[in-house]
């Protein structure tokens, strides 16, 4: 009964139950169509390359995962969302393509400039772009929500200027039978037969939990984000701080940038990071995490980025038309958010309390 | 004057979860008298008048109003309002951005046949009202365009225009002039002579023996006595409102006079400042000292403390630490100096509430650190230990979250948080408040302890006798301005009579 207790009252506990939701809804959909009731997690190797519908997720779902590595310092100490994320994706996405095609080049055989010259630009916009956000939230106390509404509006445009109102094609690949040569679409491909994205989000979330193992950044997030005021008092200053996770959040979104450029080979300014804010800030509401901000998890952040991914590859496997997956997609998140909910779980336990008060009378009034 | 009762209060008693905030309060008012309602803060008085007005629902006692038989008792200011009670309060609760006419008439305009608002009469109403207050103003002009001041009286004519028998004014001056103070005493005689009672809640004494007829005093919910104003001198009133018969203070001797005249110097501020808080000040803290600040709350021996510290940076003056000139523009370059603030408000500025204890104590150092220098985890289990075990902290574990520990607990962890970083000095701005006597001596012992180590200390408390037992010298605040010090023999006589200032001091 303790061991129940206390695995319940794990942090990770309610967001890995809503993951295992998403799965069992799969094995029953699989059964129902007369697949093998286990589908779901099957991988297989084909033509060298990692294939299967976990794979799928991990793959699909590294975008808003990086994101939500960022978007979570954001939440716990500003207590507010940093919404230009998927613009910000765009523009970096836009600036990398044009460095490595050239100004005013709608498509590219080969580089204009060395590929690590792109991926550096890239991040270091993306950087920028969060540095902006930061400096207007905590130094000039603009809500969150506004001070990243303007490079929500204004960062496709500055993309699309970027690439002179062009889609940029960038069709350099890797070639790594004759030699060995690296192209755009590494990192939206594969190295080995592992999809690259994997590896990427893998490396972000590995230096993440690095760097808040090795340093005070977890602790003083935390508590800028819950008392800013006696953090403040107590030495921290909260205005860096805040600047910090905002520069965090937006190299994160400059990566995965590059990750859904690369994917493409192109830069389409009105399509890449599309609603990516909204599914990054819900990841990290799944993840157990208090959009109020103060503590955070960032583990559930991530098993809440997958979640999304995983109800989308379940709906397109179901066979629900892409027109009408969000709603679908919607109920599972309110599902979830419910369960989730304090005063759902409050009810839960009176619920609990009060048959352990009627078993209890029954034993007595049996003896 | 005649002596006909307005309003009673009776044996008022009110409970909030776990303190007795009201305990038999007694309230008389007479017609045509301004009532000053004196106490510290938290000594009950808005509960009080809260009871009154209707917002806070009280346990026991009665209340009794002229013209109403039997006892009557408000389910809201509204209720209260139609009895004709009326409450403005420090912050004008009127909308700035309508007229001064539609602000008099909100909620109650007078319509036309077609039952639309009446505009002109409204208007004409307006001025008649304003008129017979004395003010001419244009009434159809943005309740904005006119100063604090004036909205804070139009606030009150529209309350007495609500045939107001009783009218309360909470705190009304705080946020105005010397000017215009006096013109809010004027309209305030003016509505005494037309025989309305006004009951007067301030912090300033000056103000009390400027406007007041008799005065009722409170003191940790418990009524201390109502005296008629004459019968009540300012010393005498501080006295009261600190709980000591003044009769009877009996000096207590500092132990063993130290003589630190020739330790190293280590605060040296002069005329700092920080425009609107404190006023110009300058202070000298030897190694080895413990300096009281004293004055009443709100006379800005916190504000003091924080100008020194850099919680609020300091517009004015210059400061040396241990003879160096330094700059202090936020607390992390104080606490590099060697300082650190256990501030007054412990919910607000002190405890993180969902951390754990151990992540509270290890805040501050790890602050001063830096972030890339995280200490591991066994030296911060080990600084959690350490403290927990010195300062008898009582808690679960170390990683129980500070918010469930009680007050006194609590208090200890920032406490801790400080004795953390080893300072050279250290700011206590009440660190015995709202907690129980046990620790309250512990803490006490404490502050002696570190002087003698060699530690400078600032002490701020409400409480004298502590102040008088731990400090070797007071310094004295009233109306955000530094105004003297006591050294020597300190007594609670002569540290009250300081406080109370005026014609009474020495």
């Amino acid at each position: 009964m303790s061991k129940v207790r206390k695995l319940t009252q794990m942090k990770l506990f309610l967001p890995i139950c809503c993951m295992i939701l998403v799965m069992l809804i799969n094995v029953i959909s699989d059964v129902a169509q007369g697949n093998g009731a286990f589908n779901f997690f099957s991988i297989s190797i084909n033509n060298g390359l990692l294939y299967g519908r976990i794979i799928d997720i991990l793959n699909r779902g590294s975008e808003v995962a990086i994101l939500a590595i960022g978007m979570t310092l954001v939440v716990s100490v500003s207590a507010g969302t940093d919404i230009s994320v998927g613009s910000v994706m765009s523009l970096s996405a836009c600036f990398c393509c044009m460095l490595l095609a050239g100004y005013g080049v709608s498509s590219t055989n080969e580089f204009a400039m060395p590929l690590i010259v792109g991926v550096i630009g890239c991040l270091a916009m993306g950087a920028l772009c969060g540095a902006f956000n930061g400096t207007l939230v905590a130094y000039l106390n603009v809500q969150p929500m506004v001070a990243t509404l303007i490079l929500y509006s204004a960062a496709r445009a500055i993309g699309l200027l970027l690439c002179n109102n062009l889609i940029v094609y960038v069709r350099v690949s890797s070639d790594f039978t004759n030699g060995f040569f690296v192209g755009y679409d590494i990192f939206g491909s594969y190295i080995g037969p592992v999809p690259t994205p994997i590896i990427i989000t893998a490396v972000c979330v590995l230096v993440m939990t690095l760097v808040l193992k090795k340093t005070a950044l977890g602790l003083s997030v935390q508590s800028v984000g819950i008392n800013r005021k006696a953090s403040r008092i107590a030495g921290l200053n909260s205005q860096r701080l805040i600047l910090l996770c905002y520069i965090i959040c937006g190299l994160c979104a400059g990566i995965a940038g590059l990750v859904a450029s690369s994917r493409i080979t192109s830069a389409d300014s009105n399509n890449i990071g599309l609603n990516y804010e909204m599914d990054a800030i819900l990841a990290v509401a799944l993840g157990g995490n208090s959009l109020g901000g103060g503590k955070f998890n960032l583990a559930g952040s991530i098993i809440g980025a997958y979640t999304i991914q995983a109800i989308t590859t379940t709906m397109y496997n179901m066979g629900v038309s892409t027109s009408q997956a969000p709603v679908f997609k919607a109920i599972i998140v309110i599902l979830i958010v419910v369960i989730q909910a304090p005063p759902f779980k409050a009810f839960m336990a009176s619920r609990k309390a009060k048959r352990d008060l009627k078993r209890a009378a029954k034993e007595a009034a049996s003896v | 004057m005649e002596h006909s009762v307005v309003l009673t209060m009776r044996g008022i008693s009110m409970t909030f979860p776990g303190v007795k905030a009201l305990d038999n309060v007694d309230l008389t008012l007479y017609k045509g008298e301004i009532h000053a309602l004196m106490g510290e803060n938290g000594a009950g008085k808005s509960t009080l008048i809260k009871c009154l007005t209707g917002i806070n629902n009280f346990e026991a006692g009665e209340i009794h109003l002229e013209g109403i038989d039997g006892p009557i008792r408000n389910h809201s200011t509204l209720d209260a309002q139609k009895k004709g009670i009326s409450t403005v309060y420090q912050e004008v609760n009127l909308c700035p951005n309508l007229s001064v006419a539609e602000n008099l008439y909100i909620g109650r305009e007078p319509l036309t046949k077609f039952h639309t608002i009446d505009r002109k009469a409204m208007v004409a109403g307006a001025k008649r009202i304003m008129a017979d207050l004395d003010f001419d103003i244009d009434v159809t002009q943005n309740l904005e365009n006119y100063s604090l001041a004036l909205q804070q009286m139009i606030a009150i004519a529209r309350a007495v225009d609500m045939d107001c028998k009783v009218l309360i004014l909470d705190e009304p001056t705080s946020s105005l002039d010397d000017n215009e103070v006096e013109k809010l005493f004027t309209l305030m005689r003016k509505l005494r002579d037309q025989g309305v009672s006004i009951v007067f809640v301030t912090h300033f004494l000056e103000q009390v023996y400027a406007v007041c007829d008799r005065i009722t005093v409170l003191r940790n919910g418990q009524l201390v006595g109502e005296y008629p104003i004459a019968e009540l001198p300012r010393v005498k009133l501080v006295a009261a409102m600190m709980g000591k018969d003044f009769d009877d203070l009996a000096a207590i001797k500092p132990e063993g006079e130290v003589d630190l005249s020739g330790a190293e110097m280590m605060i040296d501020a002069k005329g700092l400042s920080h425009k609107g808080t404190i006023k110009p000040f300058d202070l000298e803290i030897r190694k080895g000292e413990v300096v009281g600040l004293t004055g009443l709350l709100g006379s800005g021996r916190s504000e003091l403390a924080r100008a020194i510290y850099g919680a609020d940076k300091a517009q004015t003056g210059t400061l040396k630490v241990k003879g160096q000139e330094v700059k202090i523009n936020a607390p992390i370059d104080a606490m590099n100096q060697g300082m650190g603030l256990l501030p007054d408000d412990r919910k607000a500025e002190g405890i993180i509430a969902d951390l754990s204890v151990r992540e509270n104590i290890i805040l501050a150092l790890q602050a001063k650190r830096g972030m890339g220098h995280l200490l591991s985890h066994a030296e911060q289990e080990e600084l959690a230990d350490k403290y927990i075990e010195m300062l008898q902290i009582k808690t679960a574990s170390k990683e129980t979250l500070i918010k469930q520990l009680s007050g006194g607990n609590q208090q200890k962890v920032i406490l801790a948080r400080w004795l953390a970083t080893d300072p050279d000095f250290l700011i206590l701005d009440e660190p015995t408040r709202g907690i129980d006597v046990g620790t309250k001596t512990e803490i006490q012992k404490l502050v002696i302890q570190l002087a003698q180590e060699g530690k400078s200390l600032i002490f701020i408390s409400s409480e004298v006798e502590e102040m008088l037992r731990t400090c070797n010298r007071l310094a004295v605040l009233r109306d955000g301005e530094k105004v003297g010090e006591l050294d020597g023999e300190l007594t609670q006589e002569r540290v009250m009579a300081a406080i109370a200032g005026g014609g009474d001091s020495e």
